[in-house]
């Protein structure tokens, strides 16, 4: 019973990670129709800035806690989205009506630049550090024998109020009928009055300040490592199958789908591991069932979960 | 008048020239792959033969790649994966074969002295402050195991030839069901098939390192040996520079890919492939079948990044599944887009180009990936098709001027 509780918590957490960052390739294929390989980058700069604005401001040596926690998050937010846009402005823009290939060839361009300018000493170096000391994880209660941690209820909230925030936004606002209406057609939208690059700049924005909380987030639990280490990748991978297999360009599909990436990785990776206790290598196969239950939905339905399947013409 | 039969056969053209016609392209592969291991290799160096044969099976992989990438239009990511599978097969056949079929160890090695180095027993001599010996020379002997296509190398060939079997089989796996998926989708797939490749060599057993333990598994017994998260070390290093007969292999197996492929782009099939390409709903309505020349195409360029991956571990000597993840396609996709996708002349120059500059630039290793992120970037910007386009050198209106020139003070 124990088991049960907490794996279901970690599968939310996880899930709640894998959706902030889910929303950003999600926003940026729904408008731009590539894939932002530059995104997990941002992810990782949101965990190095998170480390050195709150080094700056010397949580780190003292005087953390919920509210110095937050304060990171809103300045590492704001200067991720800022980030964004830029990478937008300078790198994408220009391609805007280029083949597709060529716009994802430039996104693992900027995806490299990002990963070695932040090697350099001057930025954030190689050595590994960590920004637990602005919150630690403590225990907030228990249930049972099962303790819930500080770091879990901060990722399910955050992640569940950014996303139903989006939602408000995509669905409710001029600027997200806007975001809906170039998505749909961007030459239609623009003739009708739709600033295509003030929408595009926002898109950019709001997936790179996710991105941000996703990289704080993950930077709690885990060392901060290089912005060139393969963990940061396969979060980011992760992360965008978790988009494809929600229907990528689809807000509620990428949250469905980050949770269902979650659930096969934490509950069923736990399960089939007791269940075949005896041997050792089962143990090591978290990732696999992830990328089989992406082959396997894409294979079921090509354009993922809730995503809108489109007929081809010549 | 002769019956229709015999004025067809009249007009055929000889068979045995025929035969001499298409082979003779091979042939000239071989004689230029002996110049480069017998003339060019002594002549520029030990570090330049390095880069050459890095240049070479850059080559072999990005080639391969542009098939499905280039001529059918289908997005790979995947190919490292291949590279993985092909590369364990072949290491699988010439480490662990050369202790079963050839007894390259009669010394049963007992000592470990670190770094994974093994001593000949009959000569450690341990001092106060350390263990020396003699390296048994039978896992990293260069060029041992006879000569020029000596045993060795013999095994080698096959454990090429079986590596990429064994990765043209998993192409046609992964191939059958994904290749109904189109563009970014397919891409993603490919993505899923190498990582959980890549895993999967992750979770494998550890490779013995006691040769008495070899030869008591049996050699299918040995197949899941395959080193695991440490890798597998200790290969053989028929294709690194320096061992006799590298440059030739590695050559050998370059022209041959960049032949057939010529000869794929002019052919019937070819033809279909870029019609794929250009417009899959048009080709189909002309009457290719599309899903069975993309499974073709895939398994074709997974036949020759299996190989790829067999030249690429006998350089290195090791296979690290960790090395050949996502980044060693992005890598490998970075080349055909760079070169021009479709182009075989583009394929050499983009693989030259990537893996010499770089070369050229290791003193300013801190910058150096900087200057590459950023000239991506720029060369994407641009020259979004590449340098080459899908033209060739020979159909470039430049390359056409100067030959024409040529050839017209030839006439008279």
């Amino acid at each position: 019973m124990s088991d049960l509780l907490q794996t279901t918590i970690n599968t939310l957490a996880l899930g709640g990670l894998y959706a902030l960052i889910a929303l950003g390739y999600t926003l940026v294929y729904g408008i731009l129709r590539f894939i932002n390989f530059a995104h997990s980058d941002v992810v990782a700069w949101g965990g190095w800035i998170a480390f050195t604005v709150a080094s700056a401001l010397g949580f780190l040596t003292g005087g953390g806690g919920v509210l110095a926690m937050m304060v990171v998050l809103l300045i590492t937010m704001a200067l991720c989205a800022a980030l964004g846009v830029t990478i937008e402005r300078l790198a994408y823009r220009p391609l805007r009506k280029a083949p597709r290939l060529n716009v994802l060839i430039t996104a693992i361009g900027v995806s490299l630049f990002l990963q070695n300018v932040g090697l350099l000493d001057r930025l954030f170096g190689t050595r590994p550090t960590t920004i637990v000391p602005v919150l630690p994880n403590t225990v907030l209660v228990e249930l049972g024998s099962v303790p819930i941690r500080i770091y879990d209820v901060l990722t399910i909230f955050l992640a569940v109020g950014l996303v139903f925030a989006l939602e408000r936004l995509v669905y409710r606002t001029k600027m997200g009928r806007a975001m809906r209406a170039v998505s749909f057609d961007e030459r239609i939208a623009a003739l009708m009055g739709v600033n295509v690059n003030v929408v595009v700049s926002v898109t950019f924005a709001i997936g790179s300040a996710l991105a941000a909380a996703g990289g704080i987030l993950f930077a709690l639990r885990n060392d901060l490592r290089l912005t060139a280490d393969s963990t940061w990748v396969l979060l980011g991978l992760k992360a965008f199958v978790a988009a494809v297999v929600g229907g990528i360009g689809n807000v509620r599909g990428a949250a469905a789908g980050a949770l269902l990436i979650a659930f096969v990785e934490v509950f069923v990776h736990f399960w089939i591991t007791k269940l075949f206790a005896g041997t050792e290598w089962v143990g090591q196969l978290q990732d696999v069932y992830v990328f089989v239950i992406l082959i396997v939905v894409l294979l079921w339905k090509p354009s993922g979960l809730f995503g809108k399947s489109t007929v081809e013409k010549v | 008048m002769k019956p229709l039969q015999d004025r067809v056969a009249a007009l055929r053209p000889n068979p045995g020239m025929a035969a001499g016609v298409s082979a003779a392209p091979f042939a000239a592969a071989i004689a230029i792959a002996l110049l480069m291991e017998h003339a060019i290799g002594p002549a520029v160096g030990l570090t330049w033969t390095k880069i050459l044969l890095d240049v070479g099976i850059a080559i072999v992989l990005a080639g391969s790649l542009n098939v499905v990438n280039g001529y059918a239009g289908q997005f790979s990511l995947g190919q490292a994966g291949f590279m993985l599978v092909g590369g364990y097969a072949a290491a699988w056949l010439t480490f662990y074969g050369q202790i079963h079929f050839y007894d390259v160890c009669p010394n049963a090695v007992e000592i470990d002295i670190g770094d994974g180095k093994m001593c000949d027993p009959s000569t450690v001599e341990i001092t106060k402050t350390a263990i020396t010996c003699q390296l048994v020379e039978c896992f990293s002997g260069k060029g041992s195991m006879g000569g020029f296509l000596g045993n060795g190398q013999l095994l080698f060939l096959a454990g090429c030839i079986l590596g990429g079997i064994v990765a043209a089989l998993f192409g046609l796996l992964v191939g059958l069901p994904s290749l109904r998926l189109r563009g970014d989708y397919l891409a993603i797939v490919t993505l899923g098939f190498g990582e959980i490749v890549r895993v999967l060599g992750q979770i494998t057993a550890l490779q013995p390192k006691d040769v008495g333990e070899i030869q008591n598994e049996s050699m299918v017994g040995l197949m899941n040996n395959l080193g695991g998260s440490e890798g597998f070390s200790q290969i053989p290093d028929y294709t690194s520079a320096g061992t006799k007969g590298a440059m030739f292999w590695v050559f050998l197996f370059a022209l041959v890919l960049l032949i057939l492929t010529f000869r794929l782009k002019y052919s019937s099939k070819g033809r279909a492939l870029l019609a794929v390409r250009e417009n899959e709903i048009a080709a189909e309505a002309m009457g290719v079948d599309t899903t069975r020349a993309k499974v073709v195409a895939f398994v074709f360029s997974a036949f020759f990044a299996g190989i790829g991956g067999a030249l690429y571990a006998h350089q290195i000597n090791a296979i690290d599944p960790k090395e050949l993840g996502f980044q060693k396609s992005i890598d490998l996709v970075i080349i055909v887009v760079i070169g021009g996708m479709g182009s075989i002349t583009g394929i050499v120059l983009g693989a030259s180009i990537l893996v010499i500059l770089p070369e050229l630039f290791r003193e300013f290793s801190e910058y150096r990936m900087i200057v590459y992120a950023l000239a991506l970037i720029v060369v994407m910007i641009a020259r979004p098709q590449g340098i080459m386009g899908i033209q060739e050198l020979w159909e470039l209106p430049a390359w056409r001027k100067l030959t024409a020139k040529f050839t017209s003070r030839k006439k008279s």
